[in-house]
């Protein structure tokens, strides 16, 4: 890309433009092509044929303006991200302000009181506690079936049930949530009462009930909506495996387990932390479906089986409705707060895939 | 040095004396399988302490173990690994399908219920909680509204960013906007819905509404707009890259302006990919409940402008009837779940038999 | 060390087309085979079933007798993976491990095999780069990955990841149809050598090279597109080029077809 705009531009009288711009992006230089004849040669009069002065001048004009415009867009980009940080904090600092317990330890959450009164600790606690538990589940398990459906399946009901995947991970969260609240709950019931009967004794499988809309119910719906989104996403970095290299370790005597460990994980591990990460954020964010399957208790607790626990994006959407000035800016607050959490694990997982591409690509 | 160090090994190390190998039977591993279900079921039932669901799966780990401990006595260990790993990815198979048919076979024989014309023309005005009919009237057109409004605010805006940073952009700046386009794709919705709720709801909208906050299907869309923005930039910058250089110098050679080689070269080269990531972004924001939840107040009423008073979404619908105590409401719920689902997934396939059909260059 | 191969009947399968049919040929151990013929004639499927890689992809499959020192690898109760370790197979385009080391790809058929102290693989891996002749090239650099090298010196590398494991018979297929002309030579120049201890059999579209290096030479050759390829000559690689006894070898290597 880029080769011919280049020499043309060496070949044409703008060269001192073309040369503070040349080296970063070729397809950059040709934007230069179209306007430095114009701007050299109008002023000299002596271009190529001649008296092509008008519509030249016009094309520049046209030029210009649709360059601006795509710089504009881009520029929107800058001024939304700004203005998301800025607006959230602006609504977040004055009920920060009006807060009378401390924001990071207080547990509980009464914004609307008179004397406003909100913590964000248990909330974060609870979000990053499921999160965890739903890709602790989900990874193993999703990174199982993309083996499968790359490498085990037979080819065409591999590709169909590769679709299927990648339908269900269209799927919005609402219908999971209704589904783990109405359907899903009984099982993880019992479950749960299971649990507590053979190994209560395990601070975590404790308490007394009753038992059910808990932290286990949250993030085993979570890990089922996260497992299509990493299913899908790491079935195709395994697909993408250059065949030479599978080869390579099938001649020199792998079983099929063993090429999978030789050629196909090592090739698709970048692959493969950044679907992980993207589930992990997809996890994070997660309102509607943890809205409607946690229990809604304010307290730090590792019991996975009592009904309770809350996050910061649940805790919003429940939280929400009657929420006065305060309350809303308090729920302003906490947003930021995953707004940031997500924003770390977002940077931290491309910084992972950036350093780990460089690897594999010089390699390649 | 070469011969020294092959004269002091004796035999090549990886070696078999024979091509032949011990294998297990064809019958073993049903044999094992029945095995441990047998064992399984006695404990379980001896000791009293659980039902079939936890028959099977002591019966699966007794059977993981038997396989490994089989196969590595008579074919030896590698391929023990290479059984039971194997094993092991099925069962991930199969673990992973019970709850995702579990949910997909509720959605759709709940979802029937309510499956009549009056849910489709109707809204939820004056719908007490003793009425079993009332309908998602009011949801679908929100959903369309709101969907349609943020369609027409990302199309024309990522496309023309994506255009920037593949064509004209270079150095930082293009850097920049590349790198906060992809920590715009990790932002949650819950706070791309706080974000318009301070911004547009709280701060902007009052200015035209008497000094009151502004709870409306726009205000949705413009949540939608950011959710889907980086999704319609990235798929646009990736289907840019992939046109190939020819078509771009072939018009440079013919003396076209740069701007109209994208305008009229560039992008319907790059059309289809393009039309499947707006797709399939708009299938994502169709799905969005909690951005809609916090900015446009929901509503029962049908209310066919998006610009003033609340109004509601499919799946703010699903959300709001799942929380009613009504006896009649969770139906209502699984027939909007299915409605959405079903609205979600024709755009989906639809995207993705576009991608399927025209592959630029790969 | 090096070992017989005897193919009888041998017929090649991807699904329902039939890429090669009854080829009957020996190799004698410790000899350069060379495998010639036009585009299509089967000569990379013929070769890829020695080692049972053909059945690889999908709905490919194998009839016939092929055996290496009387045991016929395509027996019911044959281990696939010990066939693959005796017969090793050095590819087209080199094919490093990306994510690997110099070091590690050239131990990573040990490592399979369980081999796990660090002396005997350091030891190994000297053994196997110096017969491939890239010891003195790469050895202040094992750590470094193996894609970094030049494409000559990468075949190499998968030269020596084939041979570490020591295997008796060695397949390459158009091992240099990607290197440039000094590359080629020096892995003409490393046939030669491991000839000594392997046999090797070779498919190449040069026919100076397969007049080079072999000390026997077979002709494949089709009919027409969709015809299966067959065997239409083997022989001394000195017979074959200077007097082929059929008329097609002859129209072949004099340039008059293919």
């Amino acid at each position: 890309m880029g080769e011919t705009p280049h020499r043309s531009a060496d070949a044409g009288t703008g060269g001192i433009r073309v040369a503070s711009s040349g080296q970063q992006r070729p397809a950059g230089a040709s934007a230069r092509v179209a306007e430095s004849p114009v701007s050299t040669r109008t002023p000299g009069g002596d271009g190529l044929g001649g008296g092509g002065g008008l519509p030249r001048a016009r094309a520049f004009g046209a030029e210009r303006a649709f360059r601006g415009l795509t710089l504009a867009a881009g520029t929107a980009v800058l001024v939304i991200i700004a203005a998301i940080a800025v607006f959230l904090i602006a609504k977040a600092v004055p009920a920060l302000g009006a807060n009378t317990e401390n924001f990071w330890t207080y547990e509980g959450w009464s914004p609307n009181d008179t004397a406003p009164k909100f913590g964000i600790g248990t909330l974060a606690f609870g979000t990053v506690l499921s999160s965890a538990l739903a890709l602790l589940i989900a990874v193993p398990v999703a990174l199982g079936i993309a083996l499968y459906l790359s490498h085990y399946a037979p080819r065409r009901l591999g590709t169909a049930l590769g679709f299927l995947i990648d339908l269900l991970a269209a799927v919005p969260s609402v219908v999971f949530g209704l589904w783990g609240r109405d359907i899903f709950v009984n099982p993880v019931r019992d479950f749960s009462a299971w649990l507590n009967q053979y190994f209560g004794w395990i601070p975590i499988f404790g308490g007394d009930g009753p038992f059910g809309k808990s932290i286990m119910l949250g993030s085993l719906v979570l890990a089922i909506m996260v497992l299509p989104i990493i299913t899908s996403l790491s079935r195709e970095v395994f697909l993408q495996t250059p065949t030479a290299n599978e080869e390579a370790a099938l001649a020199l005597g792998a079983t099929r387990w063993e090429m999978i460990r030789t050629a196909v994980l090592p090739y698709g591990r970048p692959g493969i932390i950044a679907a992980v990460m993207l589930g992990l954020g997809r996890a994070l964010g997660e309102t509607i479906a943890l809205a409607m399957t946690l229990g809604i208790t304010f307290g730090i607790s590792f019991n996975l089986i009592e009904n309770g626990g809350n996050t910061i994006a649940a805790n919003i959407a429940n939280a929400f409705g009657e929420a006065n000035d305060t309350g809303r800016g308090a729920l302003i607050a906490s947003g930021l707060v995953l707004f940031t959490i997500t924003l770390i694990v977002n940077i931290t997982a491309r910084a992972i895939i950036y350093r780990r591409r460089e690897f594999t690509e010089s390699a390649a | 040095m070469t011969t020294t160090i092959a004269n002091h090994r004796t035999r090549p190390p990886a070696q078999p004396a024979t091509l032949r190998a011990r294998r297990l039977p064809r019958y073993a591993p049903p044999a094992i399988a029945l095995a441990a279900l047998l064992v399984a079921a006695a404990v379980v039932y001896g000791t009293g302490i659980g039902g079939p669901v936890l028959v099977v799966v002591v019966a699966a780990l007794l059977y993981l173990a038997g396989l490994f401990a089989a196969s590595n006595a008579v074919e030896g260990r590698r391929s023990a690994r290479n059984r039971t790993w194997s094993a092991l990815i099925h069962s991930a198979f199969v673990l992973a399908v019970l709850p995702l048919a579990s949910v997909v076979w509720t959605l759709v024989s709940k979802g029937v219920e309510r499956l009549d014309g009056d849910f489709f023309n109707t809204s939820m005005n004056n719908i007490g909680a003793r009425d079993p009919n009332g309908g998602a009237y009011h949801a679908i057109v929100g959903t369309l509204e709101q969907v349609g409004i943020a369609a027409l605010i990302t199309v024309p805006l990522g496309i023309l960013c994506a255009i920037y940073v593949v064509e004209y952009g270079r150095g930082r700046f293009a850097f920049a906007i590349r790198f906060f386009v992809d920590v715009m794709t990790g932002i949650p919705s819950i706070v791309s819905g706080l974000f318009v709720l301070a911004f547009w709801v709280l701060v902007v909208s009052p200015v035209f509404n008497d000094g009151r906050p502004g709870f409306s299907g726009f205000a949705a869309a413009l949540a939608l707009s950011v959710l889907m923005l980086p999704t319609v930039v990235r798929s646009t910058e990736e289907m840019l890259r992939l046109v190939p250089a020819p078509l771009r110098e072939g018009a440079y050679a013919l003396g076209v302006p740069k701007w109209k080689t994208i305008l009229r070269v560039v992008l319907p080269t790059a059309l289809p990919g393009i039309v499947t990531g707006v797709m399939l972004a708009v299938a994502r924001a169709a799905g969005e409940t909690a951005p809609v939840l916090l900015v446009a107040g929901g509503g029962a009423a049908i209310n066919f402008n998006p610009f003033e008073n609340n109004q509601s979404s499919l799946a703010l619908f699903v959300y709001q009837q799942a929380g009613d105590a009504s006896k009649y409401a969770p139906a209502r719920a699984w027939t909007a779940a299915l409605t959405l689902v079903a609205l979600v997934l024709i755009l989906t396939v639809a995207a993705k038999l576009l991608a399927r059909r025209n592959r630029l260059g790969r | 060390m090096a070992k017989r191969i005897d193919a009888s009947n041998v017929t090649a399968y991807y699904g329902a087309f039939k890429a090669i049919e009854d080829i009957n040929l020996t190799v004698e151990p410790k000899t350069v085979t060379a495998l010639i013929g036009p585009s299509g004639c089967g000569k990379s499927t013929f070769l890829r079933s020695i080692n049972r890689m053909h059945e690889v992809l999908p709905g490919a499959r194998v009839e016939g007798d092929l055996t290496i020192d009387g045991q016929n690898i395509y027996d019911r109760d044959v281990d696939v993976t010990a066939v693959r370790r005796m017969i090793g197979m050095v590819f087209q385009r080199p094919n490093p491990f990306p994510t690997m080391s110099i070091f590690e790809n050239v131990v990573a058929g040990l490592r399979l095999n369980g081999l796990r102290k660090k002396s005997i693989l350091d030891e190994a891996a000297e053994r196997a780069l110096r017969s491939a002749n890239l010891w003195d090239e790469v050895k202040d650099r094992l750590g470094k990955p193996g894609a970094g090298l030049s494409g000559g010196q990468q075949q190499r590398l998968c030269i020596a990841r084939t041979i570490a494991v020591e295997p008796q018979v060695v397949l390459m297929d158009e091992p240099c149809s990607a290197l440039d002309p000094i590359s080629t030579l020096a892995i003409e120049d490393l046939m030669f050598q491991l000839k000594d201890k392997f046999t090797i059999i070779i498919v190449t579209h040069n026919m100076q090279q397969a007049a080079r290096v072999s000390d026997r030479t077979a002709f494949f050759s089709i009919e027409k597109t969709g015809d299966p390829g067959r065997l239409i000559e083997y022989d001394n690689t000195q017979k074959i080029f200077s007097n082929p006894s059929q008329k097609k070898t002859e129209d072949y290597i004099t340039g008059r077809f293919g």
